[in-house]
């Protein structure tokens, strides 16, 4: 989508991160997610009178970890209460960060080239998890509410971007960028659909060179593609409204994914009043410089320096190719590609394969190690199998382990001696004239219909792409 | 029988635990009714601790409070015990863990009789704010004990047991420990951790003893103080020795007896205070005069800090999870309704104060003035303290005064803090001990405060006081 000439979108995020630590923010409950309601709890988390929070070192590194990826700055800071009434909040106040955030001023570089300004990125604990019963679902009008105070006292990070994107598109790339390097600095697991990584967007629209637009913040967004739906909608929804004379007003719009529209949660006015004020039960947070330091130098290699060092395999890599080294980077699978590179596969082939073999999670491929997959593109770089047969393998190498060549004999897949495919593809011409003749003419599907016979009669030993050539090679003479 | 007698007899075997701690209940039973010090009893619970006291005596421990009954301030956690903090909004809830000091108090051989009577939530200086009744002073049952810790004042006043735990915000331990002719400490903040204390105002809430003697102060102060990895403002040193140096005296110490901490005192009270300057000089003390104007702009700095965290602080009480609730149409009108009724004018009050003085718009002319003037208090005792190591004045303005006299006047009973509000602004150290009596017979304190971390000194020259008073 694309507004007017001499219009523009601004979008700002602000990500919340789940941190991957063994235990909570300020006790010593585990955190981990899916267990039966109400059995992770103390009276810390549960906020019960007399308790106090002790802050976990571990979550402090790893908000350090996130800040510094991110080319933020450490600071000393302290912790606030943001006071307000909530039942998946068992003290009726969050400890979070206020005027002095761990992390300040940062930016992040997209793929594109494009930098996005990392305002700050701050520690504070996660609330319950609310389930209303009949009604809406919301709270308003439930007959029951329950909650699951597992969640509470989990440690977040909230990553606030600068209102730099112009594109629903370049928010959806910065998110996924961040998603990788949060992955990468080993602080959150990414997953959105768990609720491990949640996006807030801070839309407005304004004529070019004009000052920002009254801006709404969207809410809802459970997935990259409902981010970028819901700012794209959520645009377009503003200009038609200025176009038509009208004004934003500042307010909180829910994004209804089956639904694709916004629409408002709470305005400006209903807006609590969180009455921050210094959390006095705990101390300031000053980090050692050496342990910030410490924090620095384990920080693995994140995304783009991954991509760079893939793509430097590529001779003049095309888009499509990028692409690859961009899934294989999010994917974390490099290992395979180096290993089967390292065994003369070539680049190109390597890092296809592992972009689109080695999708999905890694316990259901738990099978296949990387010297099987060097071993198994190896073959297939010898002609020892087809495109099809290398991929039918690696998939099952993934489930139960093995040898390649082994698993390719007991599929029974033999190489076919030379000639085999010449002569079955004559054969199967002269007992299909009719489609033959109408292939000749120029009719390009009956391409599939040959192929598909070839499978057929080689039961998938054939490689497609040389059918392709063969019928070709027939049709020019 | 003080508590070093107690712990002494029990660790000898001249008497046992059991003995003592059934003796102790006697004599609650006796007046309980009457002053209602104790709002929750655990007879049983208290028996059967005494038995295992007397076991681990008997397999060799050395318990440093061995058998000594106590009282513990309402606020405390205490586990499978009611702890009400004083309120109706908690009036069932039972918590499932212990505070850090009830814990440390069992270690050392001491026995919990049950849970004492307090202003609610530690909110008043007279111990009529309870949900559960006032609390009556021992020495004379028309006048209250103080507040807000004054249950634990009575209890240990009407010798039900030797010493007792309370809890100071803005003089809840000294006060009362005036009042009722007792020695009430309030420690450096962070001495004594907080883990398990029902919070107020939580950058002012301290644990701290009453006793009948500075010894028996001293000794429970060290029981109970020491870091503590719970609670993150705890001090990182161990408990300082206070029994060891109880017979320091204050030769060579330089004394400044400060004119706001007496100023609008009754002149009985005045006189007290000169009384025990000159009773420090005599014992080989330097004594100086000593003006603080800052301290007069401590009473509405507290008002504004104190109820602001207390605002914060009370709002989990809000029906979802434990204590009162009084069902409504939705969640936030079962929230209204549920503080609506749990909660006493006084607590209303404050948690009004502290939610105007943070609400935005308001919050650089209230809360955040507030915090600079706390700030130039810490400034000016520092400024003191360079000159003379210890502070003298008045604990309370008067001796102790009648049931009803101030409730309806929140200002006047704000008033009875005023001398001892600025040492939990700074977060350094005081404490009350008794010097002469004053209207009706009745006990005046005196207030001896020190900076941070000076306890050693001012159990030191408390004891001096004491010895003049003739104990």
């Amino acid at each position: 989508m694309s507004l007017p000439e001499g219009w523009e979108m601004v979008v700002g995020l602000e990500v919340h991160t789940e941190l991957l630590t063994a235990t909570k923010l300020f006790c010593g409950c585990a955190n981990a997610f899916g267990a039966e309601p109400n059995t992770q709890t103390c009276p810390v988390c549960l906020g019960l009178p007399g308790s106090l929070p002790v802050l976990n070192r571990r979550a402090v590194e790893l908000a350090m970890a996130i800040g510094l990826a991110l080319h933020a700055t450490v600071s000393a800071s302290t912790f606030h209460r943001k006071n307000y009434f909530y039942p998946d909040m068992p003290k009726d106040f969050q400890i979070s960060q206020y005027d002095r955030p761990i992390n300040t001023g940062g930016y992040l570089d997209l793929p594109d080239g494009s930098r996005v300004g990392i305002e700050r990125a701050h520690l504070e604990e996660d609330t319950g998890k609310s389930t209303h019963l009949g009604g809406t679902g919301r709270i308003q009008g439930a007959e029951l509410s329950l909650v699951d105070y597992n969640r509470s006292g989990v440690p977040l990070v909230e990553i606030v971007s600068a209102p730099d994107m112009r594109s629903a598109a370049q928010a959806r790339a910065y998110a996924a960028e961040l998603r990788g390097i949060l992955i990468a600095t080993g602080a959150s697991d990414g997953r959105m659909e768990e609720g491990s990584m949640r996006i807030d967007a801070n839309v407005s629209v304004h004529r070019v060179g004009e000052p920002f637009g009254t801006r709404c913040e969207l809410k809802n967004l459970n997935s990259l593609r409902s981010l970028q739906r819901a700012i794209d909608y959520e645009a377009e929804r503003q200009f038609a409204l200025v176009a038509a004379g009208g004004v934003v007003r500042q307010e909180t719009r829910h994004w209804d994914e089956d639904r694709g529209v916004t629409s408002t949660m709470r305005s400006k006015e209903e807006a609590d009043d969180y009455r921050y004020f210094q959390e006095p039960d705990l101390v300031d947070l000053v980090p050692e410089p050496a342990w910030v330091e410490a924090v620095r130098a384990g920080i693995g290699p994140l995304p783009a320096a991954r991509r760079a060092r893939l793509a430097a395999l590529l001779t003049e890599p095309t888009p499509a190719q990028l692409d690859a080294v961009g899934t294989v980077v999010d994917l974390g699978v490099e290992g395979f590609v180096e290993a089967a590179v390292a065994q003369g596969v070539e680049a190109d082939r390597a890092i296809a394969r592992a972009a689109n073999e080695l999708a999905g999670d890694a316990s259901e491929r738990s099978g296949l190690t990387q010297e099987a997959f060097a071993a198994t593109l190896q073959l297939e770089q010898a002609g020892e199998l087809s495109a099809t047969q290398a991929k039918t393998v690696l998939s099952t190498l993934a489930r139960t382990g093995g040898d390649p060549a082994a698993v390719a004999r007991d599929l029974g897949f033999e190489r076919m001696a030379a000639g085999e495919l010449d002569e079955l593809i004559d054969r199967l011409i002269g007992e299909h004239p009719d489609e033959w003749g109408r292939y000749r003419e120029g009719d390009d599907k009956l391409a599939q219909f040959f192929t598909g016979q070839v499978m057929r009669a080689t039961r998938g030993q054939a490689d497609g792409k040389a059918v392709l050539d063969l019928l070709r090679v027939r049709r020019g003479r | 029988m003080n508590a070093l007698e107690v712990a002494a007899s029990v660790r000898d075997g001249a008497t046992s635990a059991l003995e003592v701690v059934a003796e102790s209940l006697e004599r609650v039973a006796a007046r309980n009714e009457e002053l209602n010090v104790f709002i929750h009893l655990d007879p049983e619970g208290a028996l059967a601790a005494a038995r295992r006291v007397d076991e681990r005596v008997a397999a060799g421990e050395r318990l440093p409070l061995a058998g000594v009954p106590v009282a513990l301030k309402d606020n405390l956690c205490v586990r499978g015990q009611p702890t009400t903090a004083g309120s109706r909004i908690l009036a069932d809830w039972r918590p499932p863990y212990d505070a850090t000091v009830v814990e440390r108090l069992a270690g050392a051989g001491a026995v919990a009789l049950g849970k004492a009577n307090m202003d609610e939530f530690a909110m008043g200086s007279s111990t009529e704010t309870s949900a559960y009744g006032p609390t009556r002073n021992p020495l004379d049952p028309s006048r209250v004990p103080g507040g807000s810790s004054g249950g634990s004042a009575a209890a240990v006043a009407a010798q039900m047991v030797p010493v007792a735990l309370g809890s100071d915000t803005g003089g809840s331990i000294r006060q009362p420990a005036a009042l009722c002719g007792l020695v009430g400490v309030k420690p450096t903040y962070g001495l004594v951790s907080r883990y398990g204390l029902i919070a107020f105002a939580s950058s002012l809430d301290q644990i701290g003893p009453f006793a009948a003697t500075v010894a028996e102060a001293a000794l429970v102060l060290e029981v109970i103080a020491g870091h503590d990895p719970r609670d993150t403002t705890s001090l990182p040193e161990a408990a300082p020795d206070l029994v060891g140096h109880l017979d320091d005296g204050v030769a060579g110490r330089r004394v400044g007896l400060c004119r706001e901490l007496v100023e609008g005192a009754d002149p009985e009270v005045v006189a007290a205070v000169e009384r025990a300057a000159e009773a420090l000089a005599r014992a080989g003390a330097t004594l100086e005069e000593v003006s603080i104007p800052e301290l007069k702009l401590g009473l509405s700095a507290y008002y504004l800090i104190a109820p602001a965290e207390a605002s914060s602080n009370l709002a989990r009480y809000d029906g979802v999870r434990y204590g009162l609730r009084v069902d409504g149409p939705d969640v936030e009108a079962m929230n209204v309704a549920t503080r609506t009724a749990g909660f006493g004018d006084e607590v209303k009050r404050r948690i009004m104060l502290g939610t105007y003085a943070l609400s935005a718009g308001y919050y650089d002319a209230y809360y955040g003035q507030a915090l600079k003037v706390r700030t130039r208090m810490i400034e000016a005792f520092a400024r003191a303290y360079a000159r003379v190591d210890t502070l003298l004045g008045a604990t309370a303005p008067s001796v102790a005064f009648a049931l009803g006299a101030k409730t309806k006047d929140p200002l006047a009973m704000y008033l009875s803090d005023v001398f001892t509000i600025p040492t939990n602004l700074a977060g350094e150290a005081a404490l009350s001990v008794p010097f002469g009596t004053g209207e009706g017979g009745l006990p005046i304190g005196v207030q001896l405060l020190g900076p941070a971390r000076s306890e050693v000194r001012l159990f030191a020259a408390a004891r001096v006081l004491e010895a003049e008073a003739g104990r």
